[in-house]
């Protein structure tokens, strides 16, 4: 996978398909970033998992929260990490001791390691890398719209007014995969700058 | 569904618009309201706290507008847009967020006058110092460099004669000082010349000219190219830094690529407050749909009356990059391929009295301080736009006193020419 630029039909694919979603460095303070995006995908109907050691026996949004990811007690399909990239490999070498193993393992916007999404891949995980799923589901919803956000698909049909709660329909024609192109480019050159 | 990627027109029309999911209504409507209701209290404070996807109040966005931003930063090919009451509006935002008092800007001596007036007046009040360089001499922006300068602004088709500006070697200027470059593309529009292509930053439009296109509403854009790292040095501080406003948010770490145009909405327009009426927005939108029809319309009537003029007895000069024998005609082929844009000036033999006295007689051409309209304006900038500069100023920026500004529109070019011959032939 070309981790510089995904297409759209890689990302859709990820979020109609996966219902789990363990979030690793949840945070229950409710300005992070990790906070919003939990609660949205909350409400758009997937099955979210907090994941930090130091907030076990406290709960986010009435989900208890969990130290690390062999303490789930159910399947995964998928894993966000919220860490900064440099500690994004323990948390990989830990989802694959998992059985079953997660399908997916997504690091947030501003996180990438592409030695860890390389052994992802070896097992066949699907990786997402600097991304936010929150945003991409807004994207290819179209429901980022309302905040000017280039979407980057396109719709002639009649969707329903976006609802709390509701799943959103993410199969519009895209107009070009993955990022915009000038985008795409700035941050594969400060990628490869650091 | 497969991932492609339709045409400019394709975009033109469709970005950003679907039918409304309320009624089906297939035009974008008009959502005149200046206020929407919250689900629940939670729903109202996951707006406020910018942790949802809605709307609020017009002044920080509206549904209507929301189609237009979209639209510009598809057609722009960035990843989110803002739109504002006017051009000028779309610079105080987009500066806003880049300089704290005592900070400096670059800009290109060739700008619209109202631009050159605003910079060195009105953002001198707010502590901001513009340091103008010459688009001509891109070692001149080199140099106007300091540890204070935050932005680099020029214009893409510059104003008033039409000349063509090297972006991408202003943008490496850009790029090793470590500051964003801003283009207004307000003369050129996408159609034309994509900055962001070039290494753009930040683009701005005056949405009143070509994009509306019909000379009926003013309103401005800002359009993030997601391509600009706010996070290093500090130097940003209204995007890389927790905002006290939203609860110690930071912009850059939540959005991302669209980082900066979400600030020019929380910070720049909710706090400054010049917002575009809906009612506006859907008229550009309405003009935005024919912009490709119209802009190459624009483009081959400029051309032929350049040539026209080039070759009268009465004409001393034309300042047109479409005409081969232009200075800009090189960076025009690289540029704008498609055309070389619909405003450019020309000077008489006659001088100042000459133009004065063609202005007068002109019957289709309109006389006013306006460009990008379907109707071919007329202006005699050292009198008007330009009027504020000393005559140095002037003739540097290229509007001298003997100088006649044109802004060809869509009428047939036969009748333009005509319209021309009968006022300079008498």
């Amino acid at each position: 996978m070309n981790h510089d630029a995904y297409p759209d039909n890689y990302i859709r694919g990820i979020l109609n398909s996966v219902k789990s979603i363990a979030m690793v460095g949840a945070s229950p303070v409710n300005v992070r970033p990790s906070y919003f995006a939990f609660k949205y995908l909350a409400q758009r109907g997937y099955d979210m998992i907090p994941v930090n050691p130091g907030h076990v026996g406290k709960e986010l949004l009435g989900k208890p929260f969990v130290a690390s990811l062999s303490d789930i007690d159910r399947p995964i399909d998928m894993i966000d990490i919220f860490r900064n990239s440099s500690h994004i490999m323990p948390v990989v070498e830990e989802a694959l001791t998992l059985d079953p193993l997660p399908k997916v393992i997504w690091m947030q916007l501003g996180a990438r390691d592409d030695a860890a999404a390389a052994r992802a891949e070896s097992v066949g995980i699907k990786v997402v890398m600097n991304r936010c799923p929150k945003i991409e589901y807004g994207r290819l919803s179209s429901e980022i719209s309302w905040m000017g956000v280039n979407s980057r698909t396109l719709s002639s049909k009649r969707a329903p007014a976006p609802t709390q709660g509701m799943r959103l329909s993410l199969n519009r024609m895209s107009v070009g995969g993955g990022d915009t192109a000038a985008s795409d480019r700035a941050a594969k050159n400060k990628s490869e700058q650091s | 569904m497969s991932d492609r990627l339709p045409g400019f027109s394709t975009l033109a029309v469709h970005a950003g618009a679907q039918p409304d999911p309320t009624t089906g209504a297939r035009a974008t409507p008009i959502y005149q309201t200046t206020s929407f209701v919250f689900n629940d209290a939670d729903h109202a404070a996951s707006l406020f706290g910018l942790q949802a996807f809605g709307n609020i109040y017009t002044r920080i966005g509206n549904p209507t507008n929301a189609v237009l931003e979209e639209r510009v930063a598809a057609l722009e090919g960035g990843t989110a847009a803002l739109a504002v009451a006017s051009g000028h509006a779309a610079q105080v935002v987009v500066l806003q967020q880049l300089l704290q008092p005592g900070d400096e800007f670059i800009a290109a001596r060739k700008l619209y006058g109202g631009s050159i007036n605003q910079f060195t007046h009105a953002f001198k009040s707010f502590g901001w110092n513009v340091v103008w360089a010459d688009p001509d001499d891109i070692a001149s922006f080199e140099r106007a460099v300091t540890p204070r300068t935050k932005a680099i602004f020029i214009e893409s088709i510059a104003n008033p004669a039409g000349s063509i500006t090297d972006i991408e070697a202003i943008s490496t200027v850009a790029r090793k000082a470590g500051v964003p470059l801003i283009v207004d593309n307000t003369l050129a529009s996408p159609y034309l010349i994509r900055p962001i292509d070039h290494g753009a930053d930040i683009v701005v439009h005056s949405l009143t000219k070509f994009l509306g296109g019909h000379g009926n509403s003013l309103g401005g854009i800002i359009v993030d190219a997601g391509t600009f790292d706010w996070s290093t040095g500090g130097k940003y501080p209204m995007l890389s830094e927790p905002r006290p406003e939203y609860h110690g948010i930071r912009l850059q770490e939540t959005f991302g690529n669209f980082a900066f145009a979400i600030a020019c909405r929380v910070l720049g327009l909710r706090d400054l407050g010049p917002a575009l009426s809906p009612f506006n927005a859907f008229m550009i939108l309405t003009g935005i749909e024919t912009l490709p029809l119209r802009m190459q319309k624009h483009c081959d009537n400029a051309k032929a009356v350049a040539e026209f003029l080039a070759g009268h007895p009465a004409v001393a000069s034309v300042n047109y990059a479409g005409l081969a024998s232009d200075k800009y005609n090189q960076l025009a082929r690289k540029y704008a391929p498609k055309g070389a844009g619909a405003v450019f000036t020309f000077s008489l033999k006659g001088g100042y009295d000459a133009g004065v006295n063609l202005v007068s007689k002109l019957q289709l051409f309109s006389h006013l301080a306006n460009v990008g309209d379907t109707r071919s304006l007329v202006i005699h900038p050292a009198s008007t736009t330009h009027s504020q500069l000393d005559d140095a100023a002037k003739v540097k920026s290229g509007a001298g006193p003997d100088v006649v500004r044109l802004s060809i529109g869509i009428e047939d070019k036969e009748d333009l020419i005509a319209d021309l011959e009968q006022a300079l032939g008498a």
